[in-house]
Parts: C-alpha cells; sequence; structure tokens
C-alpha cells in the first residue's frame, strides 16, 4: 500500500486532499505528495522491497497511491554500472554510471509517466497529455497507447526528428508548436483551464509525475548495497529530476533504510540553456529565464520550474552545476560510447562533460565515490552525431579493396 | 484604454467563473488592480507583500513574459490580452 497522505503546498505547507491539483489555492506554490513516513517506518523494509517486482514498482509503498495495478510497461530497474575506463580518464576512484537509457522508450521520463498515469487513472481522468522536449512526449503516448486511451502530446515543431517520430508512432495526436518548450509549456497551462479532463503528466499531475524520479534514488541505494554515494551528478531542464532524486535519498533515511548523509547533488546544463548554472555561479538565488539555444534539446527547458529549489539545495550543500558547450557534449558522448559502451543522447553528454568539468575546477571530490544518471539513449538524437559518426570507409566488395581500406585505418589508429 | 485579463482555473472561482475580464488600464500592474477593484481577492494572490509578482505566477503580454519586457510596467496597447499563467509546470 502506498504511505502517501495527500497533498502539501511546498512553500506555504497547506495541505490539500489527493487531486489533479498542481498550484496551490493561497499562494500559486507548487504542491508536492506528502507521506506518512513514520507509519512507513519498520513496515516499508530491505526485504518487502526486495520481493517487489524488478520495476520501479518495487517502492510502490512510497510512491503515490495507484490502485490495483500501475500502468507499466517495464521502466525502472535499469542497470547501475560501474565504470572504471571513464573513470580512469576522467581521475574518479568510484564512478557508476546509472544507465536510464535501459527504459521501454528510452529514457528517464517512464518513470515519472508510469506514476502521473496510474494516479491520473485512479483519479478518473482518460486522456493522457503533457508538454515535452520530447522524451516525455514519447514516453506518454507509449504508455497511454498501451492502455488504450487517446493522448495529446504537445512539443516544439521543430525537435529531432528521431523523437517526432518515436512519439508519433504511437498513434496519439501530436501537436508540434511553432515556438520553444517554454512557449509550449506556456500553451499547455493555458489549456489545462479549458480542459480539466486531460490528465497533463507534467501539469495538472505535476506533483505525481515528479514523484517518479525519487526511484533513480532508491534503486542507486538498493544497487549499492544500500549504501548511500557520496555524490550525484543529474543532468537538468526543469530541475525536477536533481529535486526529487534529493527527496528520494533522504526518505530512504528517514525510513531507516540507509545510514549516513544525503549525497551532495551536482546539477548539469548545456550553456545554451544554463539558467540555473549561470545564477549558481553568481550567486543569485533567483535565475533569469534563457532563450535556449543548445543542441540538448531535451534539457532545453529556459524557464525552469524547480529552477529556485535547485539552487536552494546547491548553496546548502556546496554543490555545483556544469554548463558545457555544445561540442564539449558531442565530445562527451563520444567519450561515454567508447569507454564504456553506452550510447547515449546530448542529455548524457552534458552529464558526463559537466562532470568533467566540476572535477576539473575542484567543486566535485574524484577520490569520493560518484553516480552520474544518464538519462537517455542515444538513438533519441541521432541528428547530433550522424555526421561525425559514419563509416570509416566505403569499398567496393573484393578483399583488396578491404585490405587497403584497413590498412588506412590501422595507420591512423596507431598515430 | 480597454485590456483584457485572462485568468488560470486557479482564480476564476473569485470572478464567478469567467475565464477573461475586460478591463481600463495602461499598464499591467492597472490591470490587475482594475481586476482587483471589480473582483476583491485577485491582487493578493498575484502580487506579494511588496506589490511585486509573486515567484510563482508568471505574466504574459501578447505572448511575451513581462519579465523580459518592463514587469509590472510593462505598457499596454488597446485590446492586448494580459495572461496571469501559474509559474510551476513542466519538465
Amino acid at each position: 500500500m502506498s504511505f502517501a497522505t495527500g497533498l502539501i503546498c511546498r512553500e506555504c505547507h497547506t495541505s490539500y486532499e489527493v487531486a489533479a491539483r498542481y498550484t496551490c489555492d493561497e499562494c500559486f506554490g507548487p504542491l508536492e505528495v506528502a507521506y506518512d513516513l513514520a507509519a512507513a517506518k519498520g513496515k516499508v523494509t530491505h526485504a518487502s522491497i526486495a520481493a517487489g517486482p524488478n520495476s520501479m514498482w518495487r517502492y510502490r509503498d512510497l510512491l503515490p497511491e495507484v490502485g490495483d495495478a500501475p500502468i507499466d510497461l517495464g521502466a525502472g530497474w535499469t542497470p547501475l554500472r560501474r565504470a572504471n575506463r571513464l573513470g580512469e580518464i576522467l581521475g574518479v576512484k568510484e564512478l557508476w554510471l546509472k544507465d536510464d537509457t535501459r527504459n521501454p522508450t528510452g529514457s528517464f521520463k517512464d518513470r515519472v509517466v508510469s506514476v502521473a498515469l496510474s494516479a491520473a487513472r485512479e483519479l478518473g481522468f482518460t486522456t493522457a497529455a503533457c508538454a515535452s522536449t520530447g522524451n516525455l512526449a514519447t514516453s506518454v503516448a507509449a504508455h497511454a497507447a498501451s492502455i488504450g486511451w487517446p493522448s495529446v502530446t504537445i512539443i516544439p515543431s521543430d525537435l529531432e526528428k528521431s523523437k517526432i517520430a518515436m512519439t508519433a508512432i504511437f498513434g496519439g495526436t501530436v501537436l508540434g508548436v511553432e515556438g520553444n518548450y517554454d512557449d509550449v509549456n506556456r500553451l499547455c497551462v493555458e489549456l489545462v483551464s479549458e480542459h480539466p479532463d486531460w490528465a497533463f503528466a507534467n501539469v495538472n499531475l505535476r506533483p505525481f509525475y515528479a514523484e517518479g524520479s525519487k526511484t533513480l534514488a532508491f534503486e542507486i541505494a538498493e544497487q549499492l548495497g544500500w549504501t548511500l554515494p557520496d555524490q550525484v551528478v543529474v543532468p537538468m531542464a526543469s530541475g525536477s529530476q536533481f529535486t526529487k532524486v534529493s527527496k528520494g535519498f533522504n526518505e530512504l533515511i528517514a525510513l531507516g533504510l540507509v545510514d549516513g548523509e544525503t549525497p551532495v547533488m551536482f546539477g548539469s546544463q548545456a550553456t545554451g540553456c544554463s539558467p540555473i548554472a549561470t545564477a549558481h555561479a553568481t550567486g543569485e538565488e533567483v535565475f533569469i529565464p534563457q532563450r535556449p539555444n543548445t543542441i540538448a534539446r531535451s534539457l532545453a527547458i529556459g524557464n525552469p520550474a524547480d529552477g529556485i529549489y535547485v539552487l536552494e539545495k546547491l548553496r546548502e550543500q556546496g554543490g555545483d552545476c556544469g554548463s558545457v558547450s555544445d561540442p564539449e557534449i558531442l565530445e562527451c558522448i563520444e567519450l561515454l560510447a567508447r569507454t564504456e559502451g553506452i550510447f547515449a543522447e546530448t542529455a548524457g553528454g552534458v552529464t558526463i562533460a559537466s562532470l568533467r568539468q566540476m572535477i576539473q575546477r575542484g567543486t566535485i571530490d574524484p577520490n569520493k565515490s560518484i553516480v552520474a544518471v544518464i538519462s537517455g539513449h542515444g538513438l533519441k538524437t541521432l541528428d547530433a552525431i550522424v555526421d561525425s559518426a559514419t563509416v570509416s570507409a566505403t569499398i567496393r566488395p573484393t578483399l583488396e579493396s578491404a585490405q587497403d581500406a584497413l590498412a588506412v585505418q590501422v595507420v591512423s589508429a596507431a598515430q | 484604454m480597454s485590456v483584457i485579463v485572462r485568468l488560470p482555473a486557479q482564480l476564476r472561482t473569485l470572478v464567478g467563473g469567467a475565464a477573461e475580464i475586460s478591463v481600463e488600464a495602461l499598464t499591467v500592474r492597472e490591470a490587475i488592480t482594475a481586476v482587483e477593484i471589480l473582483h476583491p481577492g485577485i491582487a493578493s494572490r498575484v502580487l506579494d507583500d511588496q506589490g511585486g509578482l509573486r515567484r510563482f505566477v508568471n505574466v504574459f503580454v501578447a505572448d511575451e513574459d513581462v519579465r523580459y519586457l518592463d514587469g509590472l510596467d510593462t505598457v499596454l496597447s488597446a485590446g492586448q490580452t494580459v495572461s496571469l499563467i501559474p509559474a510551476v509546470a513542466g519538465g
């Protein structure tokens, strides 16, 4: 059973019953799902979790109420891999990669969508919707299709072709907006006032949606044998993954499931969309919205909803946030692939490049353990790499032609 | 000069359910004040104690966030729509 008790305003702490609402009536602050952790303590145990399925739903006691069975394509329980080859290059003693490319639709968004739409069904909704930079739209369309719901996913019209195709194939309505994600987001906030019967995963269902990211923290701790890493690096768009991963670690500590301190959280942004990194670097408590211009489209949110909470946490813990260029992103997609055999989308390049940057400037300690979250699969952003990642040579189907080409390849590899 | 103030669902109960209200105003601040005179309670939800925009409310004029313009002092032209929009969404 879920130990969720209702919703609570993060700002003024006004409580609400479970319902599809996302802002506080008093102050417009964000609502979060509240839990009775005191009641859960001793009931949610290592054994009770281990008895659950090999998916994120092994933690359903610590997620919103979803009725008899969640809408589940198999999100979560992705590998946590020791990355010694990449660690050696970056000078890190103990580096782990949380490989969330391995989700049903290829990104961590399957975690949040599985929670949001399951909670939505429990609340009586029958239509799924979202504002998206791509990955969320794909996941919403897929989960909706799996239960026969119509979906309306709204994205910037100039997204990567692969992300549009991966969404449209599931048969819902896909609206391409002439504008950036922040335009899409504003439109969806207006649409939800006109269509309160639609479950917008990241608008009216946002408190439930956000909870799904906690399962990243739960899995990392469990996969490390119920211990906490010292430092965690995540990519940031709205900053919701950052804040909820941190919340997840804190809940495990409160429940006595792990000992020790909350890991220090580090964020990653592309310089072309770095409102949080910029505010943190200049010591501002409030970020200035930015018009995104980066190949890391999945992170291109210029007005991040959780930005101020990320800045608060960075200050509190002495964390940091990377800000990396498009060439660095591409270089680190390649570095990750060639050292660890993981093909990440642009956001993964942002995370690895930011990790490297923060090690170089001394804010991340390479002698303490580090977990980096790789949030999406490289096939989603082929556009970014197809020009550079291509055949080594085109040859005729003859032995001579192959040997000539290989000789050139071997010589250039040796240089 | 007449402008339209567009309200999110969260504020419509304060104005008898209407989505849009027509008021006389030259700036965004005047538009919010004008709605407050017609329907007391709106301003305190949108503005903080110092009279600035609450941090979880976005205001758009002609599809532009007023934080990119002149904030509450953004000048309106006749017939323009001022949209009040909850900030915490998306991502």
